[in-house]
């Protein structure tokens, strides 16, 4: 976002552009990370518990070692698949946090209170979803 | 269709019939499945949650909240994943797009909370309906409408009017309906976090017809929406346990994969027949879904 410094009135909308489309790149690459992450930890899930048999046609919901992002990192460290699969995860639900993110900077860039607060407030929202609860 | 033996025996003996499928082949199905339903996803720009979580319920008998969690991620990925090729294109409007999000995530929040409260067979059948109206909606012959000349007093004030390249240059826009599209933003976030869907037809909906924005710019816009509804409501039900790692690695690789090959082909393809077909598969699984649900088997 440092290439931002022309300001002429004409330019904004086009820098607007600029910005999103460094944005968009951003969130691509966080998605091609998470994937990466998703898939690393999914090898290691089959060949690990391949052969066992699934169960998912009864809700039990996940353990708390799943749940919590702080547990989350624990059991990565333990090199643990399921962890490793959920920080993959965790990494994809991050992605359009850290966008809304990037586009309050951005319109602070410009000035454009308003829609700072506006994006302030979503990001809000997210962080209460994510955070609330756990 | 994925797995013909699981889907003839789940008719004739109910539920229970997975047993036989350890975690390799059941992988391997839910990825294969969900690699064809982002392909067709992308082609037909129908998204590919919306076959995702019909597909997990009713083929893999998986319970319909694990199917929710890990659609909504699959929904994330591939709305973010396309952000930089539709934003490179000049159309979608990031003011609108964040002025709504402040309606769509409280609805989504809102809607995954109902989630958590109603029961499977409820979920089942007003999944079914969305199934039914969504293959409706892309059915029917789009109301052309000319680009809007004079916003109104609210969508002035929040400087919501853009331009958007045409074929004779830039062309400005203005946007009326601030109030109705607003509510229809509420809506297709709960039904998103409800739902585990991107809700990218309603989205549309609420822009394209009741806020009058022009066509393209409310599907980009709209698909850079989707990713921040669903991750309203994926916090959520990542801290409620519904997001298994086992089923989830699939569909979401699956879907991620698949929607960008139906991007990459989507140039080049013949998407009218497909389109056609997709709404034919939409709206048996829709039915099959409420009948499900009606009878309480899933």
């Amino acid at each position: 976002m440092s290439d931002k410094t022309a300001s002429t009135p004409a330019a904004g909308s086009w820098n607007d552009q600029r910005i999103e489309v460094i944005i968009g790149t951003l969130l691509r690459t966080g998605v091609i990370l998470a994937a990466a992450v998703i898939l690393f930890g999914g090898v290691l899930y089959l060949t690990r518990h391949g052969r066992e048999v699934p169960s998912y046609n009864a809700f039990h919901g996940e353990p708390e070692s799943l749940k919590n992002p702080v547990e989350v990192f624990h059991g990565v460290l333990g090199m643990s698949a399921r962890a490793i699969i959920q920080l993959g995860l965790l990494l994809l639900i991050a992605t359009p946090v850290a966008r809304v993110a990037f586009s309050a900077a951005a319109f602070g860039i410009e000035r454009d209170w308003m829609y700072v607060v506006i994006t302030l407030i979503v990001l809000v929202i997210l962080l209460y979803s994510l955070f609330a609860s756990s | 269709m994925y797995n013909p033996y699981t889907f003839r025996d789940a008719i004739e003996h109910g539920a229970n019939c997975e047993r036989a499928m350890n975690v390799w082949e059941f992988t391997g199905l839910v990825g294969l499945g969900s690699l064809l339903a982002g392909f067709l996803g992308a082609l037909t720009g129908l998204g590919g949650g919306v076959v995702v979580v019909p597909m997990l319920a009713l083929l893999f008998h998986v319970d319909i909240k694990y199917a929710i969690g890990a659609s909504l991620v699959s929904v994330i990925a591939t709305s973010s994943g396309a952000a930089a090729a539709y934003v490179r294109e000049g159309y979608s409007n990031i003011r609108i797009g964040m002025f709504l999000e402040t309606a769509t995530t409280v609805g989504a929040i809102a809607g995954a909370v109902i989630a958590l409260h109603v029961s499977t067979s409820a979920i089942a059948v007003v999944f079914g309906l969305v199934l039914l109206y969504s293959a409706y909606l892309s059915s029917r012959h789009r109301l052309e409408h000319g680009p809007q000349l004079q916003s109104s007093k609210l969508a002035e004030k929040l400087r919501l009017g853009g331009s958007y390249p045409t074929s004779e240059g830039m062309q400005r826009y203005a946007v009326t309906g601030v109030p109705a599209g607003y509510g229809l933003m509420f809506l297709a976030g709960v039904l998103s976090g409800l739902l585990g869907i991107g809700s990218g037809a309603v989205k549309v909906l609420a822009m394209d017809q009741a806020m009058k924005i022009p066509f393209k710019v409310s599907t980009t816009t709209s698909n850079f929406m989707i990713g921040v509804t669903a991750a309203a409501s994926a916090g959520l039900y990542l801290n409620r346990g519904y997001i298994a790692p086992g089923i989830t690695m699939p569909v979401m690789l699956g879907v991620l994969a698949g929607s960008m090959l139906g991007a990459r082909v989507l140039v080049k393809a013949k998407v009218k027949a497909l389109r056609y077909l997709f709404a034919v598969v939409i709206v048996a699984l829709g039915i099959e879904m409420i009948f499900n649900g009606v009878t309480g088997r899933l």
